[in-house]
């Protein structure tokens, strides 16, 4: 059985399964539920300063829905906590002494001003939680007041409020990114001067769901109109993997601990964000969706996964696939495959055939022989795009095939027809 | 003591046959919807199973080429008047065929699905789904008449391949009119087909939206060879279009001596069709049916359904034989009724003038895979037995004088072409009068085909 502990950023927890800020951790009540099944850390629900009210909308969520699979995205406008600051820090206080192996991190958003942030770090390190998430990722609702992303697409405020809180704190701080920038870098590199213990990354995305065509108004729907709000679930993954990879092999970055977070679903997802470098994962879609329940094949899936590829531990496999993360010049332009149809798994839909003739390289050949479909890869014209496996239904039916042309290693930097090559050459 | 026993046997070999077996609860129950319709919510799941193929087999698979694919995926995107567009303009029935179509051995068999996980797409019931959407919609008509040619057609039947080539014909700009020997149009969909299929008079909605496409006349009472000949509808119209189906029934081979409580299964299940109350129809207890097809199914397990208590569907041959589908067979059995294959009648016993039983005999293949008696035979009773053996056209109303005008195929029907057209030029003919596949949807297809040739055929003759 490979052990599942999770260390990062000096927060340690029986596995990496971490239910992120949101809905699921906004009391005493959820908290339990998903200790009781098996979570092993919970990011509190963010806690704002005494005083001004929170108050929320009906409705809060909108979701993509795609081809019949409900929830490929949700989307929600909805804010920090509304429930007051005491009645949160006593119920934090309490988990955390009931379930001490877990991790608790408490996130926060405060206004920009050190004092606020001081106070309030103050009384959070009263509960005894293990360390705090600085919610500089909100987009919707608090960043009108300048808080949330408002702070986290200026890398100059992420680094001033990270250095007021590891100033006024021993606990552990982490830092959460907003993905509304163009490069995730910068923010990243401002925690790190900043002297974040580790960076929890991507917060949800600016998003509109959809449009009530009866109503003309962006969906989720507010009394006929709609605001902007954040975009999560398993649609975001692709986003949250690339920017998590891009800070994983960044050297400004210094191997900051990352909590990955974006549409993590399955123990599949979490292997994937922890190869490309993220310590612990962070989950909350997925369980709004199906209860909490799901971390058991989360945990069971990734323990089971690692026993049969022989890592013991998640430092075994963490970070393996950041080295294999390359810009397009590095890649080999010799490389060749082919796609090879596997008659005997054909279902004879034709998608292979009409994607390629239609939309690419006129690679697949249909024919029909005695009533029979019979789809034939036309090598000469097959450029490996992998555009056929991907629509084929039937797993195995298409096959990339290496063709071993002999030819080594090559880069677009090495490459002859580089026109900055040619350029050499000539001149 | 031997008496009473005698006496006890007698009584119970007595003629049981009754009306009202059932509640009336129990007459509705058995004979409303078998596949209760999908709503929006189970419709957008089961669309969202299609794979969308390319050149896909279930087309290939449907005598009437509706694009399949097509119309799901309209279904899944809520395109629901759309998707019943694209299967009326295939195939103006689609509605019926939904209901009566044996999917399991037309697309539903080619589905790839099939292959990838066992589970066809229910095409038969996304199909009904559209339709009957349609249907509901204020803007059903989706068909508009082209500009009036003055050209004008006999159609000889109101049932799904007279029907499907007037509305073609319609459409082209022509006008129609329909001659129907009974008193309403629809053909099997009202006559033939077992009621619990086409519930809730769906065969007359059908018919009304066909006609309500406007230049098409239905004359009811008007049979072929009687009210109507063919030479005259020869020299009264542009063209002729045969469709008037099937209307022989063919003989067990038996000696069949005058006895009552011998039905033909068709004759019957239009008495039940025609039936305002079911419980006015008279149910053997103990009951037989001679075939192996679908109306040999249909009337046994609707004769089941009415309340006899054992049914037995007889049939010489084994089950990889008979024309009714698997489907059908498995649905005759769970519905009570039990079937006896390997055995042909032999003999009718009668008692009074009144049926009593049937002897019959064991078969088998001979080395050279033809059926023979074995010798053994058994004795069923029976209160009722039905001849379910098959249909024949009978080609006597197409005759002038006792002459045939028309050229037969070697198994008896109207000879065609690939259009539809028979040996006399003008007269054009489909459905089961027709060589084919005997199903509403062949019919379909066959009206739909030669309307197109007689529009042709009008254009060119002009």
């Amino acid at each position: 059985m490979a052990d599942l502990t999770c260390k990062i950023g000096g927060v340690t927890s029986p596995n990496p399964f971490w239910l992120a800020s949101a809905p699921p951790t906004d009391k005493e009540y959820n908290v339990v539920r998903a200790f009781q099944a098996g979570w092993g850390g919970v990011v509190w629900k963010t806690l704002g300063e005494e005083g001004p009210p929170v108050v929320n909308v009906s409705s809060r969520y909108g979701a993509m829905h795609y081809n019949g699979t409900k929830i490929a995205g949700l989307n929600n406008i909805e804010l920090i906590t509304d429930r007051p600051l005491d009645v949160n820090l006593k119920e934090i206080e309490r988990v955390k002494k009931a379930w001490p192996d877990r991790a608790l991190i408490v996130s926060l958003m405060v206004p920009c001003e050190e004092n606020a942030w001081s106070k309030i770090l103050k009384r959070v390190e009263t509960t005894g939680c293990d360390g705090v998430e600085l919610n500089f990722g909100c987009p919707h609702g608090m960043s009108e007041r300048g808080m949330g992303s408002a702070v986290g697409q200026v890398p100059e405020y992420i680094k001033d409020v990270t250095t007021w809180c590891k100033k006024h704190t021993k606990m552990p701080v982490f830092v959460k990114l907003t993905p509304n920038i163009t490069n995730i870098l910068y923010p990243a590199r401002a925690a790190v001067e900043g002297g974040a213990d580790a960076v929890s990354l991507i917060n949800t995305i600016n998003s509109i769901t959809g449009v009530d065509l009866d109503l003309m108004s962006p969906e989720p729907v507010v009394n006929g109109v709609g605001a902007h709000g954040g975009y999560c679930g398993p649609a975001v993954k692709p986003i949250a993997l690339c920017m998590v990879g891009e800070i994983a092999r960044d050297p400004a970055c210094k191997q900051i601990p990352i909590s990955g977070i974006g549409g993590v679903s399955t123990w599949r997802d979490a292997a994937e964000f922890i190869a490309l470098g993220a310590g612990s994962v962070q989950v909350c879609t997925a369980a709004m969706h199906y209860g909490f329940k799901i971390v058991e094949d989360m945990i069971e899936g990734l323990s089971n996964w690692m026993d049969d590829k022989g890592y013991k531990n998640l430092d075994a496999f963490r970070g393996r696939a950041v080295k294999n993360y390359k810009n397009w010049q590095d890649l080999d332009m010799n490389y060749e495959i082919k796609a090879k149809i596997h008659e005997d798994k054909c279902i004879q839909c034709g998608l292979c055939h009409i994607a390629c003739e239609d939309t690419s390289h006129q690679a697949i050949r249909a024919e029909k022989k005695d009533g029979k479909r019979i789809y034939t890869v036309v090598n000469d014209e097959c450029v490996g795009c992998n555009l056929c496996l991907h629509v084929s239904p039937v797993d195995g039916c298409i096959t990339m095939e290496r063709v071993e042309n002999g030819k080594p290693y090559m880069t677009w930097l090495q490459d002859p027809r580089n026109p900055a090559n040619m350029k050499k050459k000539t001149g | 003591m031997s008496s009473k026993v005698a006496e006890l046997a007698a009584q119970a070999a007595e003629v049981d046959i009754a009306f009202g077996r059932l509640t009336a609860e129990e007459y509705v129950e058995n004979f409303s919807d078998i596949h209760p319709p999908l709503d929006r919510n189970k419709a957008i799941i089961e669309a969202n199973r299609c794979v969308f193929c390319h050149d896909a087999p279930c087309i290939e698979a449907c005598p009437t080429g509706i694009q399949i694919p097509i119309f799901i995926k309209k279904i899944s995107t809520d395109n629901v008047k759309g998707a019943a567009k694209t299967i009326l303009e295939a195939n103006i029935m689609g509605g019926s065929c939904a209901r009566v179509c044996p999917t399991e051995e037309l697309c539903e068999e080619a589905c790839v699905r099939n292959t990838q996980s066992d589970q066809p797409i229910k095409i038969g019931q996304l199909q009904r789904y559209a339709v009957d959407n349609l249907m509901m919609r204020p803007d059903r008509q989706l068909f508009r008449r082209k500009p009036a040619t003055g050209k004008r057609i006999a159609v000889v039947g109101a049932g799904p391949a007279g029907l499907s080539c007037a509305h073609r014909l319609s459409r082209e700009g022509h006008d129609v009119i329909i001659f129907e020997a009974k008193e309403k149009a629809g053909g099997l969909n009202e006559y033939g087909i077992a009621a619990y299929k086409v519930p809730n008079d769906f065969a007359q909605s059908e018919v009304s939206y066909i006609l309500s496409l406007g230049g098409i006349e239905i004359k009811y009472g008007q049979a072929l060879g009687k009210q109507i000949s063919l030479v005259q509808l020869r020299k009264d119209y542009d063209a002729v279009f045969l469709g008037m189906g099937m209307t022989g029934v063919n003989a067990l081979g038996i000696a069949e001596e005058e006895m009552e409580g011998i039905e033909n299964a068709v004759d019957y299940i239009e008495d039940l069709r025609k039936s305002k109350d079911l419980s006015k129809l008279p149910v053997g207890r103990r009951v037989v049916v001679i075939g192996g097809g679908n109306t040999a199914i249909d009337i046994a397990i609707q004769i089941k359904r009415l309340g006899a208590e054992y049914v037995t569907l007889l049939y010489r041959r084994g089950p990889e034989h008979m024309t009714a589908t698997e489907w059908e067979q498995e649905f005759a059995q769970t519905n009570g009724v039990m079937i006896k294959h390997w055995a042909m009648p032999k003999k009718l016993i009668g008692r009074h003038g009144h049926v009593a039983g049937i002897e019959c005999e064991y078969t088998q293949l001979d080395d050279n895979g033809k059926l023979m008696g074995t010798g053994d035979t058994f004795t069923i009773d029976a209160d009722q037995v039905f001849k379910a053996i098959g249909q024949t056209f009978v080609p006597s109303p197409c005759q002038d004088n006792g002459k045939d005008l028309l050229q037969l195929s070697k198994k008896g029907r109207i000879a065609v072409n690939d259009e539809g057209l028979t040996s006399l030029p003008g007269v054009y003919a489909g459905g089961d009068c027709t060589e084919g596949q005997d199903l509403t949807v062949a019919a379909v297809e066959g009206g739909k085909v030669a309307a197109e040739a007689i529009d042709r055929y009008l254009k060119t003759k002009r």
